[in-house]
């Protein structure tokens, strides 16, 4: 191997990455984008949700649970009504999405000490907003009997609401780790999918195997560019994660930038197999898109738990790193987990690059079929 | 394989796709110093040869050498020695002129120090050093093959490989283009080059003519014609298409072609001129005049193809 020869590939490679304008916005926008549509999709705020609210009660106890509503964001109140019919029509017409009724008794039997029942309407035609929105209510509701338990006693928090809340403002810091990870799976493969099949498109294969230029010189020569930019994509994306998401960074940064680097050099590596296999851009981007992004969605532990998946796909998920890379992000991020705690995820995270790096040397002949 | 005055050798190489063989159980050899024209008409195999022979396609069977090395056992050394221009434009259009050249330099792994020398000289010849910062893509024809060919000789080959060089080109470029080769030619490389003009191959020191894979004549172009077995003659008539259609069927023609008015014909013996006045006047064709002529290497290619059908 020479490493002038590796040089002069990814030289010529790098050029002509930066005179395809289009082609490198699009590698520093994806990542971007991705995790804007899919981390706001998944982790949604709800916010200003329309709600009219209907107060039998009017006691100052209920006026005071009308307020707490009305105060978070999460809630816009349009009316104030004092007839279960006038609800009705506000959820037909679609004006409000929930309706809150305080009943007659409200006051009376938290004084009293019993349990006192909130009756809540959702409109369930968005199911996503829906479960949001019913979260929310019992997270402000928890907080009303929490303040009013201060002044009663014996107390009557009712903890399990609280729970329920805390779960859903940590669930947006786990999610976001893992969504990285996906991307990154993605935007690897699809990085280096077009790479090997431009050139046999293009006609500048044959020019390039008639020379004495090495298989490992050739691939490890394109690898680098694509790698630099798979860096700066994650480091983007750790930004975004940090600045925007406000999950918090608790491991360290070299860390990170190591076991990423270790990640990308797999996945990079299986966007040429791809290529250099497929010989088309348009087949092998497609192959690089469907080969990552279902097995790093769905089988990493990113969507669904591995242990509460059947058995045979608990198996499958051993062979895809966004597995390993998933769990790796959420410790280092959310615990702040040090190698040592990590050594089973990077060594399989290495052993995967290793081998379709071999592969992808294997597969790529410097000859015509 | 290892006689210095052998440039290449080939011995019963064969390469098929599916049941077609594109190169038919081929023997070539072709010493140093010579330029070697291969040629044929579209299809016959020029590209896949070339490929066997620059050892970046691998053959089914036979063997070949090429600079002293097997193509099969020892491609990448036979890579090391040669220069190649493929037939479809093969450098990167979205690089410069002088970026091209300096990543073919890196990979042949040529010396920094002999670099600006020898990139100057090659720029030069071609007259592109005005367009050095020019990108590829925009260069026009003639001057794309000029930069293949600079490429291609950025590492001073043994052997230069073209596959079709001046196709598409116009005919100022064509002849600027083979006024370099004679040049290389003097420095002692040696050439194999594709053509499908026959007027290009009249100035290469030997001519093979390549039909579906088997070399049907090889030889220098003079001897070729010299020992061509008929007479040939160019017959102007008044409707000379006509006139193909009514000597086809005359027996003991070997072959008929038309240039613009004028029909060159193959005969068995020189006899047959005389049947031949017969059967056009017979059809009602004015036959305006006709003498004999020495046969151009298409007027040979034709007959030996339609000998072989
Ligand atoms: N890679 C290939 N796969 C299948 N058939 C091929 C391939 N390359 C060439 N051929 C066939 O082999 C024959 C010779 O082709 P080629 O060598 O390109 O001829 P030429 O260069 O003289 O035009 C043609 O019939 C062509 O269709
Ligand atoms: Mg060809």
């Amino acid at each position: 191997m020479k490493f002038p020869r590796i040089r002069a590939i990814a030289k010529k490679e790098l050029i002509q990455i930066r005179r395809d304008p289009l082609s490198l916005a699009m590698a520093f926008l994806m990542p971007v984008m991705l995790l804007f549509i899919f981390g706001y999709a998944i982790t949604l705020d709800v916010n200003n949700l329309k709600t009219v609210v209907c107060d039998l009660d009017k006691s100052m106890l209920s006026r005071e649970l009308a307020a707490q509503f009305g105060k978070s964001d999460y809630f816009t109140i349009i009316d104030r009504v004092h007839s279960y019919g006038e609800i009705d029509g506000y959820l037909d017409r679609g004006e409000a999405l929930v309706a809150i009724s305080i009943p007659r008794d409200f006051s009376e039997n938290i004084k009293r000490g019993r349990p006192a029942e909130l009756q809540v309407i959702v409109d369930g035609s968005d199911s996503n907003t829906a479960t949001i929105a019913l979260g929310y209510i019992s997270a402000v509701t928890g907080l009303f009997s929490e303040k009013i338990a201060v002044r009663q006693s014996p107390p009557l928090i009712e903890t399990r609401v609280r729970v329920w809340f805390n779960e859903e403002l940590e669930s947006r810091n786990y999610i976001i780790p893992g969504l990285i990870a996906v991307i990154m799976s993605v935007i690897a493969a699809l990085l280096t999918s077009l790479t090997v099949a431009r050139e046999w498109e293009r006609g500048t294969m044959e020019q390039l195997i008639s020379t004495p230029v090495k298989t490992q010189e050739f691939i490890l020569g394109k690898l680098m560019p694509y790698f630099l930019i798979g860096f700066i994509d994650m480091l983007i994306s750790v930004l975004l994660a940090v600045f925007l998401f406000d999950v918090p960074m608790k491991g360290s940064l070299f860390l990170l930038a190591g076991l990423s680097s270790l990640f990308l050099f797999g996945g990079l590596s299986l966007g040429m197999l791809i290529s250099i296999v497929a010989k088309s851009q348009l087949v092998a981007s497609q192959i690089a898109m469907v080969a990552t992004f279902l097995p790093a969605f769905l089988l990493s532990g990113f969507m669904y738990a591995i242990p509460n998946m059947p058995k045979p796909l608990q198996v499958i998920t051993y062979a895809i790193p966004a597995r390993y890379f998933v769990s790796i992000l959420k410790d280092i991020f959310l615990k702040g987990n040090a190698l040592h705690m990590l050594l089973f995820e990077t060594s399989l995270l290495g052993l995967f690059a290793l081998v379709v790096f071999a592969i992808a040397n294997k597969k790529f002949k410097k000859r015509i079929e | 394989m290892n006689n210095e005055a052998v440039a290449i050798r080939t011995e019963n190489l064969l390469k098929s796709f599916g049941d077609y063989r594109a190169i038919d159980n081929l023997d070539l050899d072709i010493k140093r110093g010579e330029i070697y024209g291969l040629v044929g008409p579209d299809g016959s195999g020029k590209t896949t040869l070339m490929r066997l022979l620059t050892a970046i396609m691998e053959p089914d069977s036979g063997q070949a050498w090429v600079a002293g090395h097997s193509v099969v056992t020892e491609s990448e050394r036979v890579k090391e020695k040669i220069g190649y221009m493929s037939q479809r434009f093969g450098l990167y259009e979205d690089l410069t002129v002088i970026e091209n050249i300096i990543f073919y330099a890196d990979l042949y792994d040529v010396p920094r120090k002999e670099r600006p020398e020898r990139i100057e000289r090659l720029l030069g010849f071609s007259n592109l050093t005005p367009f050095k910062a020019r990108l590829a893509g925009k260069l026009s024809g003639g001057m794309k093959q000029k930069l293949g060919l600079a490429c291609a000789l950025i590492h001073t080959p043994e052997i230069l490989f073209l596959d079709e060089p001046t196709n598409g080109v116009d005919p100022v470029s064509r002849r600027d283009f083979w006024k370099i080769l004679y040049d290389l030619l003097k420095e002692g490389i040696t050439i194999f080059v594709s053509t499908a003009y026959l007027d290009e191959a009249e100035r290469c020191t030997r001519v093979g003519l390549i039909h579906k894979g088997k070399l049907l004549a090889e030889d220098d172009p003079a001897a070729m014609k010299k020992s061509f077995g008929y007479p040939m003659i160019a017959l102007w008539a008044d409707d000379p298409r006509r006139a193909i259609e009514v000597l086809k069927m005359v027996p003991g023609i070997k072959n008929i072609s038309i240039y613009g008015d004028r029909l060159h014909i193959a005969l068995e013996s020189p006899e047959l001129m005389e049947t031949i006045v017969f059967e056009l006047q017979a059809a009602g064709i004015v036959m305006k005049s006709y003498r004999n002529i020495i046969p151009t290497l298409e007027d040979i290619f034709i007959t030996k193809v339609a000998g072989d059908e």
